[in-house]
């Protein structure tokens, strides 16, 4: 028989722990708060003031018109004059820029014939973002800034406002901050006891195995959701967000996944036999729950191995439901595939758990 | 039940005999490996209910083994157990709500304090809220932890905490309490106290299993078994070990007793010695008639002085190296 009375004497201690934990107690809050303005401001995937350079060996009207698109673009910083095309390639080479213009002496006459380059973008190809904005950039300087529509509008196009990272950034981030503070919060919850030497006497009581797993996840839920809260209003606030669909389907959703996250750090935690360990196996799940969920780069591009793999971390369920949650207003009756994976998950995840932790020392 | 266990007929025994209704753990053939070291070989043990049966032995001899095994933390790779009853490991969950365990290391819980501690035993052993007031109070007051019941757990001293274990571990009134080397962390003081609360436990029916390397704490158990290298060497009350002894012990007195000690050694009729001060403790194979004369002839031929040799009453430790000694060369 379950006892109820002890499951919240464990409740209770693990509260108890927590608040005298000083620095775990501050992560609560921290740990969503700086991730939050990090990747919110860090984060962004329309590159802006690239360093760049200028030679401009026509030094006419309509090359420096060029020029001034190009500055007022906002996608590069002009930092430098170059005297040639040699130049501009070293500054490139040594990383002092990403992208240079380089305009040669008969740029006018090349204006007058469209098939012809008038003008050359040298870019860094080593960063792919950059490469791809900075391609973008080219094509202005490909057609004639005096014939067509001038080129300064046709740059400010491509980065419109509503092409804003942390819109799309901060839903899937609330999946990130999850994933690393849920796991590992329950990844250590056990192999700490057994460190600590506490499991020892705790085996050896009447205790249940279930009524132990319970009792470590049910503080953490709340906590789980206090920090949803918080970056839910961090990311109105702060980065205009919208929430297109219903809050209550938010929290929903998020419970889910929250328990998932607590069920595979306790399953962490009955394999691990220290903490370093369980920390290590942590990371293990959140580095492609980061690059492989959809969070960074888009799922549908990835190889099929990857998806494969995506579709075992609950992070790739989670990014869809609060991305059709909160940025398209979906319903959740509508996504109740994913919602059922995640309840598959926290079943097997559990399961693990429950049977891989014995009462015995051996 | 073998003779030597029957503990009735020793003197100085508390009333509590009558609660000695037969066996509290009774053990065949137990033993335990891990990979491919012996922990514990083929253990037979009978202790009887409401006495303090001591585990004597050296580090590594299997006492924790033993005892972890018997309430059921390790499953043994063989034997028949049987503990208040319970068929171990199979029944070893409905042990636990009768069976009282101090971990050989503190393990109560080190930033919550004394009472919390308390609370959350008496929760875990699911004590009614009037029951878990009273009991709380009774502990603190039979093991003097009011000074402390605020404090945190991780700062108590070794002696405190020691006794906030064993309240922690009597809170549900178990009917049979393990204690894993309780005192290896206390002061002499704290120890003969401890040991004063443990015959209180066993005055009100408890029965006590309790492992000790300490000579002094195995002389105060009603019974006792010498464990060596996973080995049952020896089992007894201490007055029945003395006497059963395998040896004869001398004592002898010189001014050179170093000495005395390297020429006795070479000489096949002695079993063992040690040095205690100015004299040496001599242990001499039980066959050997005359051992004072054999001593004083050994000296003599290596031209050392000895003041005096007389035949002295064998203690435990003599026991203990006889026994575990007999082992060696096999």
């Amino acid at each position: 028989m379950m006892s109820l009375q002890r499951i919240l004497a464990v409740i209770r201690k693990e509260l108890i722990q927590l608040r005298r934990d000083r620095l775990t107690f501050g992560m609560i809050i921290g740990i969503p708060a700086a991730q939050l303005l990090l990747f919110g401001y860090a984060i962004n995937m329309d590159p802006r003031n690239l360093d760049a350079a200028v030679a401009d060996l026509s030094s006419t009207t309509a090359s420096r018109a060029l020029v001034m698109d190009l500055a007022h673009s906002q996608v590069v910083n002009l930092r430098y004059q170059a005297g040639s095309a040699a130049e501009l390639e070293e500054l490139l080479r040594s990383g002092k820029i990403s992208v240079g213009l380089f305009i040669p002496d008969d740029f006018e006459r090349r204006l007058l014939q469209p098939e012809r380059a008038a003008a050359q973008l040298l870019i860094d190809g080593s960063d792919t973002v950059v490469q791809g904005a900075a391609a973008k950039l080219a094509q202005p300087a490909r057609t004639s800034p005096y014939t067509d529509a001038p080129p300064r509008l046709e740059l400010r196009t491509f980065y419109n406002p509503e092409r804003r990272s942390p819109v799309n950034t901060v839903p899937g981030l609330i999946g990130i901050i999850l994933t690393m503070t849920m796991v590992l919060f329950t990844a250590v919850a056990i192999v700490r006891e057994r460190e600590r030497g506490n499991l020892e006497l705790l085996i050896a009581t009447p205790v249940q195995t279930l009524e132990l797993m319970l009792a470590k996840i049910v503080p953490y839920v709340a906590i789980g959701l206090v920090q949803v809260t918080l970056v839910l209003v961090l990311g109105v606030l702060l980065f205009q967000v919208p929430i297109r669909g219903s809050l209550l389907d938010v929290y929903l959703l998020t419970l889910v996944f929250i328990i998932a996250n607590l069920a595979l750090g306790l399953a962490i935690s009955t394999i691990a036999s220290n903490q370093f360990q369980a920390m290590q196996l942590t990371f293990f799940i959140l580095l492609p729950s980061i690059l492989l969920s959809g969070f960074m780069f888009p799922f549908a591009g990835m190889p099929k191995a990857a998806q494969w793999i995506a579709e075992i971390l609950p992070m790739t369920h989670f990014m869809r439901l609060i991305r059709g949650v909160v940025l398209r207003g979906a319903n959740l009756s509508e996504l109740t595939g994913e919602l059922a994976v995640l309840g598959v998950f926290i079943l097997v995840a559990m399961t693990l758990a429950v049977r891989r932790f014995t009462k015995r020392l051996d | 039940m073998t003779a030597a266990l029957n503990t009735a007929a020793q003197p100085g025994v508390e009333p509590a005999a009558d609660a000695m209704a037969g066996l509290a753990i009774e053990a065949r053939g137990m033993s335990k490996t891990f990979g491919k070291v012996q922990a514990v070989r083929d253990l037979d043990l009978d202790v009887p209910r409401g006495r303090i049966y001591g585990f004597l032995g050296p580090n590594g001899s299997g006492k924790s083994t033993t005892i972890r095994m018997l309430c059921g933390l390790l499953t043994p790779t063989a034997g028949d157990i049987s503990v208040l009853g319970y068929r171990i490991p199979e029944q070893a969950e409905a042990l636990r709500r009768r069976v009282g365990y101090m971990t050989q290391k503190f393990s109560l819980y080190e930033d919550l304090t004394a009472l919390e501690n308390l609370q959350f035993m008496a929760n875990i052993h699911s004590l009614r809220r009037s029951a878990r007031h009273r009991r709380i109070e009774a502990v603190g007051e039979r093991y003097h932890l009011e000074g402390f019941l605020r404090q945190r757990a991780g700062t108590l001293s070794g002696g405190q905490k020691q006794r906030l274990a064993l309240a922690a571990a009597t809170l549900h009134e178990p009917d049979l309490l393990f204690l894993d080397e309780p005192t290896s962390a206390v002061d002499p003081e704290n120890r003969r106290a401890f040991w004063e609360t443990l015959f209180d436990l066993v005055a009100e029916g408890t029965t006590i299993l309790v492992s000790t390397h300490y000579m002094d704490e195995a002389e105060r158990c009603h019974a006792l078994a010498i464990l060596d290298q996973g080995r049952l060497v020896a089992q007894g009350s201490p007055l029945e070990l003395t006497g059963a002894i395998d040896a004869r012990v001398a004592v002898v007195e010189s001014s050179q007793p170093r000495r005395v000690r390297k020429a006795l050694e070479g000489h096949a009729f002695v079993l063992s010695s040690a040095q205690i001060g100015h004299t040496l403790r001599v242990l001499v194979h039980k066959d050997s008639e005359d051992p004072e004369r054999l001593i004083r002839d050994a000296i003599a031929a290596a031209g050392l002085p000895a003041d005096s040799c007389a035949l002295s009453r064998p203690n435990l430790e003599d026991v203990f190296v006889a026994s575990t000694r007999t082992r060696t060369p096999s």
